[in-house]
């Protein structure tokens, strides 16, 4: 690639996002506006490697595809009839007269690129589109980028994003930021997706290493925008926070086999400094606002008390085992009631954590879930009952579909030197 | 991917503290890398004379105070961002409202980037 396409790349990544939600709010069509915005990057990619990139590139990119929208609406005017169209279209010029990209005000690009994430992530679609869609529209990535990211085949991407621009067209889902207790509503929607995000670039579940660390960066990209946007969520702040302490740990969870490391037998000096300070920053801003923290809050005040924690044995598990608690009160789950026994069997002794462990263990959930057996294994073991940790690794091992995994639960089931 | 950017601004030490209206003009640019998600952390640096450099000669130390006559540039804050490409990066330099001056743009080493050896040498005597 040429030294300028790569320059207008760069480009098209910082300014699509605006574009494209500028273009949408005018012609109330998200599929349109992007493919407006494309003809633009085209008209740039023609013009800007012998003329130069533009001191305003985002006025230009912004100036040339409102041209092509004016030019678009009159070549369909000529050819359709419907009136309903027409109506349309004649709006869409007219609030296009009105509004000058150039003197728009900050909060009105704010306001607009908020509309574009919501509109993303619009409850309507399903949760793969809305990744899709927010990586696509917010991320200015490429489908073949997205296919790689997770791993599918670019024609599923590709068929994935072309039926939910259909879907919002057809839906006539209005572009526009929810307010009231309908963005309470439609806020989880986002954030959910924020968080796919994330977890896809920080599971360890194979693809290039450098793509996975991108789609965190990403996450976290979309995250802080969305933390200047709205800043009066604490669920949004809590959300960053906790993106920002699990990526402090990217550098940490693979061993050099590529194999993931536990929490606790991470090395901790690997552990990034910069983002666990501006998790702790973001966590603060959550918790300093009048609504309690929510769950991705609580979540994040748990990432910080592990990150606190110098070493592994320092760590304040009766903060951490408080903190579980409340978050099984508000977005109770089994998994939530297995970190709760693990950290009550820190904080007080193997003893709490089983009989935790005793009241949920017969939950339907849980049945076929090898963390279980795992982590009892873990306590009977702590507690001093070896034959009957054995038994759990055992039954854990039969469980687990990881091969990784279940070597090493063998192994503890049946120590070398017993 | 992050990137640090260096800013050497071409002032002489005397004219180092800026007006207000420069640094309307750089809180107002600070602001877009914040709003665009990319910025993680910032600052502006007190003038050379304020500072001092150590030197090392054959493993010997030596302590000299500023100012730094013989030095051409001298740097006068960082920025460090995240970006998704040196292109980026270098785009989002070329946005700063600078007169007369110069960002050095440079990627930041990531663990991932050094070999198992030097990434074990780096964490070893973490907290201990």
């Amino acid at each position: 690639m040429s030294d300028a396409k790569r320059a207008i790349e760069a480009v098209w990544r910082i300014e699509s996002a605006r574009l494209i939600a500028g273009l949408a709010r005018m012609v109330q069509d998200v599929g349109l506006a992007e493919d407006l915005a494309q003809d633009a990057l085209v008209a740039a990619l023609e013009k800007w490697p012998s003329d130069g990139v533009p001191d305003n590139p985002g006025a230009w990119l912004m100036a040339t595809a409102k041209n092509r929208a004016i030019d678009r609406m009159r070549r369909q005017e000529s050819f359709q009839s419907k009136q309903e169209e027409i109506a349309r279209e004649t709006g869409a010029l007219f609030a296009m007269e009105r509004s000058d990209f150039e003197a728009a005000a900050d909060d009105e690009i704010g306001d607009d690129l908020l509309a574009l994430i919501f509109t993303c992530c619009h409850p309507l679609l399903s949760r793969e589109a809305r990744v899709a869609l927010t990586l696509r529209l917010l991320g200015g990535l490429t489908t073949p980028e997205i296919a790689r990211a997770f791993l599918a085949p670019e024609s599923t991407v590709a068929q994935r994003l072309v039926r939910a621009k259909k879907a919002l067209r057809e839906a006539r889902v209005p572009f526009e930021v929810p307010r009231g207790t309908e963005l309470d509503e439609r806020l989880p929607s986002v954030l959910e997706v924020v968080y796919l995000v994330f977890n896809e670039g920080y599971a360890a579940s194979g693809g290039e290493e450098w793509v996975r660390r991108d789609l965190c960066e990403e996450a976290l990209r979309v995250g802080r925008i969305l933390a200047e946007l709205v800043p009066a969520e604490p669920e949004v702040h809590g959300l960053v926070a906790l993106l920002e302490i699990q990526a402090s740990r990217l550098g940490a969870r693979l061993g050099p086999e590529g194999e993931p490391v536990l929490l606790l037998d991470q090395n901790r000096g690997r552990w990034d400094p910069l983002l666990i300070v501006r998790g702790r920053r973001a966590l603060e801003r959550a918790e300093g606002l009048p609504r309690p923290l929510g769950p991705y809050g609580l979540q994040a005040a748990i990432a910080a008390c592990h990150a606190q924690a110098i070493r592994a044995e320092e760590t304040d598990w009766v903060k951490i085992a408080a903190l579980y608690d409340a978050l099984a009160q508000i977005q109770p789950s089994p998994i939530v009631e297995l970190n709760r026994a693990v950290a009550l069997g820190m904080a007080f002794g193997p003893e709490a954590g089983l009989a935790l462990l005793n009241e949920i263990g017969d939950q339907k959930e849980l049945a076929n879930y090898h963390l279980l057996p795992s982590v009892r294994g873990d306590l009977l073991e702590k507690a001093g009952r070896p034959d009957e940790a054995a038994t759990e690794f055992k039954r854990a091992a039969e469980l687990t579909t990881n091969a990784r995994e279940r070597d090493l639960l063998l192994s503890r089931a049946a120590p070398p030197n017993a | 991917m992050r990137f640090m950017m260096f800013m050497y601004p071409g002032i002489e030490e005397k004219d180092w503290t800026p007006s207000a209206e420069d640094v309307a003009a750089m809180s107002r640019y600070n602001e877009e890398l914040r709003k665009a998600g990319m910025l993680l952390s910032l600052d502006g640096l007190r003038p050379p004379s304020d500072g001092g450099v150590v030197s090392f000669e054959d493993g010997k130390a030596t302590i000299t105070d500023g100012p730094f006559t013989e030095a051409k540039e001298v740097v006068g804050g960082y920025w460090l961002i995240q970006a998704r490409s040196k292109e980026e990066a270098l785009e989002w330099a070329s946005r700063c409202p600078g007169e007369n001056c110069r960002i050095e743009v440079r990627q930041i080493f990531e663990m991932d980037d050094f070999p198992q050896d030097v990434q074990d040498a780096a964490a070893e005597n973490f907290g201990g």
